[in-house]
């Protein structure tokens, strides 16, 4: 545990989101969690794994199932400043996926004249371990 | 750090995502469900056995009891564990991983 953390400036949360959107309400309550701690100053980053991934495929659209269209929400990450998202790579070609198939979430890079950038970065497994353990707080849904 | 998986690897994908994305020199703990995955000739037979290679991996005894699982039924080198040992994991390892 580093001695930034120990004195209680700011944790490194890591939000592991593992199940697929619209069938339970897991997806949404991940994000909506997310947005919360990240508007509290806290160092927040999102995983998507597994099932995971399906949250965010593009072109979502749940107006026949009459349930909300969280989908856009995810485009809210950069705003609270939430700039790393991660997805596993393995899990998304084990569904026949790749990064196209993904929504392309941005944030504006206040460092860099709020230049757009992309928010998503796909990682391998290998990558994706030394997240996770070098993550202070992990939040599972 | 400490993986704790509790959910049977022939109904969920936890153990085997636990198993792609734990670090070596990291613990796997199986307790409820999760105890299934530490048959010997079972679905996770083969992950378990990776693991082993650079991760300790730890079964839960009393729920093994609690669902008839033999000891002879655990593949070799996966430790048999009791609660006590339970709270000693958690103790030795400041972040857990509970893949629910």
């Amino acid at each position: 545990m580093s001695e930034e953390l120990q004195s209680g400036i700011v944790k490194k949360f890591l939000y592991i989101n593992r199940r697929a959107p619209h069938g339970t309400n897991y997806a949404q309550e991940g994000l909506e969690v997310a947005l919360i701690g990240a508007a509290f100053d806290q160092d927040v980053a999102m995983a998507y794994l597994d099932d995971g991934v399906f949250q965010l495929k593009s072109g979502q659209d749940t107006k026949a199932i009459g349930t909300k269209n969280f989908s856009a929400t995810y485009r809210a990450l950069g705003d609270y400043d939430v700039k790393l998202v991660y997805v596993e790579r393995e899990s998304l070609e084990r569904r026949g996926l790749s990064e196209d198939d993904l929504m392309p979430l941005v944030y504006e890079d206040e460092d860099d004249d709020w230049e757009e950038k992309p928010l998503i970065h796909v990682v391998s497994a290998g990558e994706m371990q030394k997240i996770i353990s070098e993550s202070d707080v992990l939040l599972n849904f | 750090m400490l993986h704790v998986v509790n959910k049977s690897p022939f109904e969920k994908n936890c153990l085997e995502s636990c198993v792609r994305l734990s670090q070596a020199g990291s613990c796997i703990l199986l307790i409820e469900d999760g105890v299934y995955g530490a048959l010997f000739n079972g679905e996770a037979s083969e992950e378990i056995q990776t693991c082993l290679k650079d991760r300790k991996v730890c079964v839960l005894g009393e729920d093994l009891q609690a669902r008839g699982i033999e000891s002879d039924r655990i593949m070799s080198g996966v430790e048999v564990i009791d609660y006590a040992g339970f709270v000693r994991l958690a103790v030795e390892h400041p972040k857990v991983q509970s893949w629910l």
